[in-house]
């Protein structure tokens, strides 16, 4: 059932985000940057977690799941340190997706070579 | 002598004659229907080079040589090297002309460059300051894809009307004698802007340039389409095409026999490339190459060229601003 | 800059404007949301699994959940370096821009593209020029939020 709701769920998303690509005038970068914007909205209020509940990697894996997670470890922190947590919970939760990512990218870069 | 007519045109007397080519094609073009016509293909994008740019010079640099030799010319023969491509700063030609070392006027019309090189080695030329003159222009599918979109391993889908960079290079040399085709008017471009802004829609915003250079061409020599055999758009490309034939029908011209480079490099059914052939040597690889060859053989004998280019950068695009372009024609008479 | 028409034509902006609205193609919506659908959906249905099998592992959701995006933002990396990415995204257009793979496929074809100008001065500094935006906005979007909630509620 989990994966049935994975792959509705995660496929909803991008058919979205196709739908923008070809409607909209803004180019990819300015729609993923929406789509983060979104989850971080949608992730305050609390919709978002009950989303990936539902979903799980359906919904933890569309980017918009980033702006999320940045907005729960900012919340997480600031209702433990107070204000100060705004700031010290950015990337509570996020730091591992933003390391993987420089350290592969990092590492493949030095291997591989752009093919054109 | 030259006579000036009207704004744009100049009749060139006596007229120099294009006596020799050379084009060079990449691993997309050596696929299209065009390759036998062309000197030298290269299977590998990278073309044995380090870099994209690198391999971007080492075509022009290798097509340049090609035609000096099919020319029976050497480097000191040459009075002027006029050539132009798309990267900043035109480093492919101005490194091409460090190793060529033939005294080097560099230009930039984008994908027009083809044109105003060779019109101004046929002023050069006609003027009887200089008695041959290579002109040349390349692009890269790669450097350009780097330098004006993104990273060229990153993935997103084209839309279907985006054109695809011609990696190649093409040069002619222009000498006051000599066979082959003379090269009898020019008619240079006005920028003009109608406000087109997606830099991937580049086919349609040039059309109107085309248009309007080709109407000043017809009006200031007293021509009509029918004078020529064939009239040919650079790089306008499936809907830049269409766009422009629409613009001729409603300005009251026809255009029997009209063809468009963009379109023909390519086999458009076959090759992922959407709307067709763009860059500077999508018109240099085709008219240098396919369409001079038939001019040689009399399959032509009257070719209009008109070469079409969009002069924005990235920079003033994401600064809102709409794509200026111009064409520039030349007419090949045998 | 303003718009400037050639003379020489009768034709009037809109004139151009209906013209190039006619002719160009458009992209064909539904198929393209059908394969967006279809290849989204698979990408997350394969981070499910990697999900329940980090789970198997013993790891807390919140753990399983990082192993899997950091898992997926791996395959996506090695498939940009294989050169293989662009192909793919080329046909399942946003199916693999709007999962994490998009994301790292900004990163690593950054760092790929740059490499040439250097360790420091290409591949390293360049590595976030199109994934930047993601995480500057990201990050602006959850330091509001968390300003309002922490002093307003």
């Amino acid at each position: 059932m989990d994966y049935l709701t994975a792959f509705v769920v995660g496929g909803l998303f991008c058919l979205l985000g196709q739908l923008l690509f070809d409607l909209t005038p803004f180019s990819p970068g300015h729609i993923l940057a929406g789509f983060v914007v979104a989850g971080g909205v949608l992730g305050s209020v609390g919709v978002y977690d009950r989303l990936i509940e539902f979903a799980g990697a359906g919904a933890s894996l569309p980017i918009a799941s980033f702006g999320n997670s940045l907005v729960k470890g900012v919340l997480l922190e600031a209702e433990r340190h107070g204000l100060i947590g705004v700031l010290t919970g950015m990337f509570e939760l996020t730091s591992s997706g933003i390391a993987a990512g420089i350290v592969f990218s990092f590492f493949i870069a030095l291997i591989f070579n752009p093919r054109g | 002598m030259s006579q000036r007519v009207g704004t744009q045109s100049v009749l060139l007397d006596p007229p120099p004659y294009l006596s020799a080519t050379a084009t060079v094609g990449g691993p997309m073009e050596g696929q299209g229907p065009l390759a036998g016509d062309m000197d030298r293909i290269y299977n590998r994008l990278l073309a044995g080079e380090k870099s994209f740019e690198a391999a971007e010079l080492k075509m022009l640099e290798e097509c340049c040589l090609l035609a000096l030799g099919k020319g029976n010319l050497n480097v000191d023969e040459i009075d002027y090297f006029i050539a132009g491509d798309l990267l900043n700063q035109t480093i492919s030609s101005g490194f091409s002309a460090l190793k060529l070392s033939i005294p080097y006027l560099g230009v930039y019309g984008a994908c027009s460059t083809l044109n105003l090189a060779l019109s101004l080695g046929a002023l050069l030329v006609a003027g009887g300051v200089a008695q041959h003159v290579m002109a040349a222009t390349s692009s890269h599918n790669s450097s350009a894809e780097r330098q004006y979109r993104y990273p060229t391993e990153y993935g997103f889908k084209r839309p279907p009307h985006a054109q695809w960079t011609v990696t190649g290079a093409g040069a002619g040399i222009i000498s006051r004698e000599g066979g082959g085709p003379k090269i009898t008017a020019i008619t240079t471009g006005k920028v003009v802007d109608l406000g087109v802004k997606d830099p991937l829609a580049l086919g349609a915003a040039m059309a109107p340039a085309a248009a309007s250079t080709l109407i000043s061409h017809f009006q200031e020599l007293e021509r009509d389409p029918s004078y020529y055999d064939l009239i040919l758009t650079g790089d306008l490309g499936q809907v830049g095409r269409q766009v422009y034939q629409e613009i001729m029908v409603r300005e009251g011209y026809s255009l029997p026999r009209y063809h468009d480079c963009g379109t023909m490099i390519y086999n458009l059914e076959r090759q992922p490339v959407d709307a067709g052939g763009s860059g500077c040597a999508c018109i240099a690889v085709v008219a240098l190459g396919h369409i001079y060859q038939r001019i040689r053989r009399g399959e032509f004998n009257r070719v209009l060229l008109v070469a079409t280019g969009a002069l924005h950068s990235p920079t003033t695009c994401l600064q809102g601003n709409s794509i200026p372009v111009i064409a520039h024609a030349l007419a090949l008479e045998n | 800059m303003a718009p400037r028409i050639p003379s020489r034509l009768k034709l009037t902006q809109q004139e151009f404007d209906q013209i190039t609205q006619k002719i160009t193609p458009r992209p064909p919506l539904a198929r393209n949301a059908v394969i967006a659908f279809l290849s989204g959906g698979l990408i997350c249905l394969i981070g499910q699994l990697l999900q329940n099998l980090y789970a198997s592992f013993g790891y807390s959701t919140q753990e399983a959940s990082s192993a899997t995006v950091s898992t997926v933002i791996f395959i996506g990396s090695l498939l940009t370096g294989l050169g293989v990415f662009d192909q793919i995204a080329r046909f399942a257009g946003a199916g693999t821009a709007v999962p994490v793979t998009g994301f790292a496929n900004s990163l690593t074809s950054a760092a790929l593209e740059f490499k040439k100008e250097g360790l420091v001065t290409g591949l390293s500094s360049k590595m976030f020029t199109l994934a930047g935006s993601v995480i500057v906005l990201g990050v602006v979007t959850a330091f509001v939020a968390g300003i309002i909630k922490s002093l307003f509620l």
